[in-house]
């Protein structure tokens, strides 16, 4: 620690090469700030505890076939679940086709197997009892400006009325809140009652697209989803039951392996910063050979030249990849306003400032080491000569 | 007022960067093909050029003692011409396999407000209505050359991961498709038998997804299914399973109904008689649009995530290798800057350093951004992938590098290069030649 000063030294005694190399840093870790974030996106939920005990019942063959009302009582039969509810794609455009609104239509239980949606008692109760009440997520109230009591006509991009009207009206009852864990979206449904969209659409008949099947005990959820398929085997509606996580991991695999681009992105971005911290780093150590050598003139033993230079270069990294980190997190929620809810990035979490200071330190070491190696090693009569 | 000279110099420096930059965007290869002959002419034939061309010659040579801090930019520009290019080789992949789907002069009529097949639904009466439509072509027993068409996503595993299950497209269709769409042919096996389980799948789907190899058996609707032949297209159809529509509609409970009409016309002009027809038609509340147009338009909206996608991450690694190249090239300028100053006292003028250091890192970059597509064609070209498209199946493509790609990739890496060059190159230029000459 006490060396501190004069590592600092050492680092800015070319002002203008340090600031070069330190704004490279700052890109590469933005940049992996910005697609951490959007690695996380893509497998949301996937280490949160919320929801562990739902298990989501569709088609097995196909997410567009719906399955029969009669599912959900048999489902309740089983023994080891609480709470069955049932939800159908709705399929929702706000005006243009670019507004897409994540709508769902619900059946009335649908806000109680979601303990992580929190809705005030009155609205809740203004929901029961409308027919084309809806409650909204606060950030899409938000996008739009929707308030209580507001009335929506909102298209469905696949369910005509009995009148072969596209737009359906519907009334804003309550705006709710979601807690932080949340899968992501969450904070974004249009939920309408099911019933009223079960009696004015002119093609389903008693049908919903998925069952949200509520557990006693998230640990008996393998032996209730076999019982929930064994229900419909060989029947036309065979189900798929898994844990609300996978069938939300599922729709981010099918895009395409996400993660697998991002590392071949920032493979390439982390080899380029790699090469160039390590030419900076040579040339610094370089420059100052005599510089080094007097240090060990006066004391220094060979061990503590060694660790000052790769401090130096870990410093480096350190502060160039916090700064980039920090800008990350800056715009990881200005991008996700601009993209129009289309890309909702988390802000840079936990996970990747840990990851992200791992990469510092290591990267630091790295570049470091033969610089470093070539300090410890140095003559100080040769170097003090020039040769 | 030194000072402030210099920094009105830099602030006219960075506005000139700008307006070659913008200038360089709009350059087509031809134009620049010309600017660099102009530059070998002024290079060969006037004084000033000889003496650039022989400073550049001292720093091209003198490279090899530099190749650690080179590679910096050759690499570093590599790198970002890469990245950018294998993005955007998908996004022309994706949006060049719907656009090759479908032609001018067959149209597809789908319900009134579908955006896609998956939303439509058109009633038997309809179907009648569409194929005796004016414009329609007739085949040799004169029956109208249309084919209506059912389309159903089935679970099937990937190939890559079989714990994935993807969205793929089955499309029942008539009996006249395959007039609809000559380009498709059968590769392996037989069509289906129209009335039996049987399905032909895309060449694609098969690549992509597990169990469609031609002899395989298949659940669906909880039927068993045969895959009975395997066909290629050469677009969106490949990612596609093709069976007999009846059989479909009956295995999904669909009744008589369809999902579209795709008919043949008579000829490309004929295609606004049609449509007026369909339009002004009471009886009915339909979309046509050509399917060359709804093909396209299925492609536009994730083709253009990934071009913004593409070109942020591009830029911000651009940046990065931009001052990359800068630190580089200071550090060039500076261990040359006895040489240089020598050159300036010996009558050498600014303008031939400036240039042969701006050469000189143009040079590198030229070599990065040829290596990054080079690496990137190698690497990708052809490259077979599959996302879910708009209608919530999964569309087979291949990454597709083409030259126009590559050149973007040049002109990116040349950008860089530039701007990482001119201001080192200056600095060499302005360099007091006394302080310098006593620099160690």
């Amino acid at each position: 620690m006490k060396y501190l000063h004069l590592i600092w030294a050492a680092l800015f005694r070319r002002k203008t090469r340090t600031m070069l190399t330190l704004v490279s840093i700052v890109t590469a870790f933005l940049l992996f700030g910005m697609l951490d974030a959007v690695r996380t996106a893509f497998d949301s939920g996937s280490k949160s505890l919320v929801g562990v005990d739902r298990l989501i019942t569709s088609s097995r063959y196909s997410i567009i076939q719906s399955l029969p009302q009669a599912l959900q009582s048999r489902i309740s039969g089983i023994a080891g679940v609480r709470d069955v509810a049932y939800a159908n794609w709705f399929g929702g455009i706000y005006q243009d086709p670019k507004n897409f609104v994540f709508s769902y239509a619900v059946s009335p239980n649908y806000l109680d197997v979601y303990p992580e949606i929190h809705l005030a008692p009155e609205q809740r109760k203004a929901f029961d009892s409308s027919r084309t009440g809806v409650v909204i997520g606060p950030t899409l109230a938000q996008k739009y400006g929707w308030k209580v009591g507001d009335k929506i006509p909102l298209q469905s991009t696949i369910f005509p009325q009995k009148n072969g009207d596209k737009t359906w009206a519907f009334d804003i009852v309550g705006i709710y809140s979601v807690d932080d864990d949340a899968a992501n979206g969450m904070d974004q449904l249009f939920l309408l009652h099911w019933k009223y969209f079960d009696e004015a659409s002119l093609y389903t008949r008693h049908e919903m697209g998925w069952y949200i099947d509520r557990l006693q005990d998230a640990s008996q959820g393998d032996r209730v989803s076999k019982a929930i398929d064994a229900l419909s085997e060989n029947s036309d509606h065979e189900t798929k039951t898994q844990t609300e996580q996978a069938f939300n991991a599922s729709f981010a695999k099918q895009l395409g392996d996400i993660g697998l681009i991002v590392s071949a992105i920032m493979g390439a971005v982390f080899f380029t910063l790699i090469l160039l911290t390590a030419n900076t780093m040579t040339q610094a150590v370089r420059e100052r050979t005599s510089e080094l050598a007097v240090l060990k003139t006066i004391g220094f033993s060979s061990n503590s030249v060694l660790a000052m230079v790769l401090a130096e270069s870990v410093m480096l990294l350190v502060l160039g990849g916090v700064i980039g980190l920090s800008l990350a997190a800056l715009l990881a929620p200005i991008v996700s306003k601009g993209s129009g809810g289309m890309l909702n990035l988390p802000t840079v979490g936990g996970a990747s400032w840990a990851m992200g200071v791992g990469l510092m330190v290591i990267i630091g070491l790295v570049v470091g080491a033969l610089p470093a190696i070539r300090a410890m090693r140095l003559n100080i009569v040769d170097a003090l000569a020039g040769r | 007022m030194r000072k402030f000279k210099s920094f009105l110099g830099n602030l006219g420096l960075l506005a000139m960067l700008a307006i070659v930059l913008v200038i360089w965007v709009q350059l087509t290869p031809l134009l620049v093909g010309a600017l660099a002959l102009l530059l070998l002419l002024w290079l060969v034939l006037t004084r000033r050029g000889r003496q650039t061309l022989s400073v550049t010659g001292v720093g091209i040579s003198t490279l090899g003692q530099r190749i650690g801090a080179s590679s910096v930019i050759v690499i570093g520009i590599a790198g970002v011409v890469g990245v950018l290019v294998a993005v955007l080789a998908m996004g022309d992949g994706f949006a060049a396999t719907l656009q090759q789907t479908g032609s001018n002069d067959t149209a597809i009529v789908l319900r009134g407000g579908s955006s896609a097949e998956l939303n439509s639904v058109l009633e038997r009466d309809n179907i009648s209505v569409i194929e005796q439509a004016p414009g329609v072509a007739r085949g040799s027993k004169g029956e109208p050359v249309a084919s209506a068409e059912l389309s159903v996503v089935v679970n099937l595993p990937k190939k890559s991961d079989p714990s994935v299950d993807a969205n793929v497209q089955i499309r029942g269709v008539g009996e006249e498709a395959w007039a609809l769409r000559p380009n498709v042919r059968i590769l392996q096996g037989r069509r289906f038998t129209p009335g039996l389980r049987e399905l032909v799948v895309g060449q694609g789907a098969q690549h992509q997804f597990a169990g469609l190899e031609v002899g395989k058996q298949l659940r669906l609707a909880g039927q068993q299914w045969a895959v009975v032949g395997t066909f290629a297209s050469g677009d969106s159809h490949d990612s596609e399973l093709w069976g007999d529509m009846q059989t479909v509609a009956a295995a999904y409970r669909r009744g008589a109904s369809a999902q579209s009409v795709t008919v043949r016309l008579v000829s490309p002009q004929a295609f606004d008689t049609f449509k007026a027809a369909l339009v002004s038609d009471p009886r009915l509340k339909v979309d046509v649009s050509t399917t060359r147009e709804y093909f396209s338009k299925q492609s536009e909206n994730l083709t253009k995530v990934i071009r913004i996608v593409g070109i942020t991450v591009g830029t911000i690694m651009a940046i990065g290798a931009i001052f990359g190249a800068l630190n580089t090239m200071f550090a060039a300028v500076s261990t040359r800057a006895r040489e240089i100053a020598t050159l300036r006292a010996i009558g050498f003028r600014g303008v031939p350093v400036v240039v042969s250091v701006l050469l000189e890192t143009m040079l590198l970059a030229l070599i990065g951004g040829a290596l990054g597509g080079l690496i990137t064609w190698l690497i990708f070209n052809g490259y077979t992938a599959s996302t879910l498209g708009s209608s919530f199946s999964q569309v087979v493509f291949q990454f597709k590098v083409s030259p126009q790609l590559l050149w973007t990739g040049i002109q990116w890496a040349m950008a860089i290069g530039f701007v990482g060059g001119v201001f080192p190159a200056v600095r060499a230029a302005r360099l007091p030649v006394t302080t310098a000459l006593r620099e160690l």
